[in-house]
């Protein structure tokens, strides 16, 4: 099922974004954006990284879809709206959101 | 690949041996670390800083009974300032709803209620104490406060038909996931295996119930359920690989890879009171052992699989075979798996008990059968 556009992501209990060392071996200092969740973590960056950043009870779908449309202005807006939906779908199955209305 | 270790990526912290249950498959080793030779607060603190700088996620806070640690909430709080996620894995026992508040307060991500079955009579028997009815409190409790909630399962003979009760309880609760787990067989499982192991007509019903479950909770719980090994076609990638994942410290200090590697023959352990927690991981010779590909026999060392499951469990090879290089004689290419197809093939002449099945459900056997169960450390 996808979610309703008009509903707010928000991250569940026990699933957060951390930033946490990036792999040694690259031997770049940067750090690395994980979302935390039980018994798994998923690095994120990019685009994964501005959705889960906007999952945050506020923001609605379709909010979220037109942010990242105008962020990722060169990308077919369709695709991008198509996307979002699939990683928002994901996490739902990962039980990482819960969708306030 | 010996120049390429990759980082640890959880660390489980046996805070304690000491339980106040007495689980008949405990995980524990049979020779339990003593009270006095638990490492401080202080110590742990370091620890958890150590393994955040060396790339390690999450800390699972494990015992024995985690909260038998009257600093738990202090633990609890330094793994969270240096910066990893907070699981803490309990049987519920010696809690009570300030204390939860605590938890939470100080940066419990996510706390995992074991259960020894859904009903009372059988979780006291595993348990070798009475837990049931305080288990169903603290569940009552979290549904008041902002955690991720696991309920854990040890799934075993005696209680696979109850798993239709297991999940109504997890869908009246504030769970989101709930882990089916079946025995290992090794320490007091081992001991305890004929027992515990289920029938292949019990594992049957109960992957086909588990499948139609998972789909019908999909969004809602994340159910997960894995098979005993001795009924699988290749063993487990235990422990996600000998040194590519976990570390584990045990109360006194001692940093394994894996929670039975105590039984292999001819290993040492360092200390993280002696030695820092990277270098421990890079170099110490438990570690190194059966890491990569160099210790492995045939089949294992030419199997296509061996990047997959890395040969399967160490300790099941020494316990089944007597050498901890062998193949895991659970894989359906090990020499030896005739032996695992034996004690099956005993076991499963025993007709399974009428009527059991996930509705209704089986009835109580009446037999109690001799239990050796785990005491406590002094
Ligand atoms: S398995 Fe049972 S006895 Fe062993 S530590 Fe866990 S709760 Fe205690
Ligand atoms: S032979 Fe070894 S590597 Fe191959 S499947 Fe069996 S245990 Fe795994």
């Amino acid at each position: 099922m996808p979610p309703d556009l008009q509903s707010r992501p928000r991250l569940a209990a026990g699933c957060r974004l951390a930033e946490t060392p990036a792999s040694r071996t690259n031997g770049k200092d940067d750090r690395q954006h994980t979302l935390l969740m039980p018994e798994r973590a998923l690095r994120l960056n990019g685009p994964s990284l501005q959705i889960v950043q906007r999952c945050d009870g506020k923001h609605t779908v379709r909010q979220i879809i037109s942010d990242l449309q105008m962020i990722y202005s060169k990308a077919e807006p369709h695709k991008v709206e198509q996307d979002i939906l699939g990683y928002l779908a994901l996490l739902q199955k990962e039980r990482a959101l819960d969708f306030e209305l | 690949m010996e120049n390429s270790i990759s980082n640890p990526l959880a660390l489980i912290a046996e805070l304690t041996h000491r339980c106040p249950l007495h689980c008949v498959y405990c995980s524990n080793p049979l020779e339990l670390q003593a009270r006095t030779s638990e490492l401080s607060s202080e110590v742990w603190s370091g620890i958890f800083r150590e393994a955040a700088e060396a790339g390690v996620l999450q800390a699972d806070l494990t015992g024995g009974e985690p909260l038998a640690r009257t600093d738990i909430v202090d633990l609890v709080r330094a793994a969270r300032d240096a910066g990893l996620y907070v699981n803490l894995i309990t049987s519920g026992l010696p809690m009570d709803e300030a204390r939860l508040a605590a938890l939470v307060e100080a940066g419990l991500d996510h706390i995992q209620l074991s259960f020894q079955g859904a009903r009372e009579n059988i979780a006291n028997e595993i348990s070798g104490a009475l837990s049931h009815s305080q288990k169903l409190r603290v569940l009552e409790w979290l549904k008041s406060y902002r955690v991720a909630v696991t309920l854990n399962f040890v799934i075993h003979r005696r209680n696979i038909d109850q798993l239709q009760e297991m999940l109504a309880l997890a869908e009246s609760s504030s769970a989101t996931r709930i882990e089916f787990a079946n025995v290992q067989y090794y320490g007091w499982a081992f001991a305890n295996r004929e027992n515990l192991l289920p029938t292949r007509q019990q594992l049957d019903r109960s992957v086909e119930f588990l499948n139609r479950e998972q789909e019908r909770l999909q969004g809602r719980i994340r159910v997960e359920f894995v098979v005993p090994d001795y009924y699988a076609k290749y063993p487990k990638p235990c422990m996600g690989g000998w040194g590519r994942k976990l570390m584990l410290i045990t109360p006194h200090g001692d940093a394994l890879p894996c929670h039975a590697a105590q039984v292999i023959p001819g290993l040492s352990f360092e200390n993280v009171k002696n030695r820092g927690l990277r270098e421990i991981w890079e170099q110490s010779a438990a570690f190194q052992k059966f890491r990569g590909e160099g210790w492995m026999q045939e089949p294992c060392k030419t199997c296509d699989r061996r990047g997959l499951d890395f040969g399967g469990c160490r300790c099941q090879a020494l316990l089944l075979a007597g050498d901890a290089s062998a193949t895991d004689p659970v894989c359906s290419l090990a020499p030896l798996r005739p032996k695992v197809d034996a004690i099956l093939a005993s076991l499963n002449l025993i007709s399974d008990p009428v009527g059991a099945g996930p509705a209704p459900p089986a009835p109580e056997p009446v037999t109690r059968p001799s239990w050796l169960y785990r005491p406590n450390p002094s």
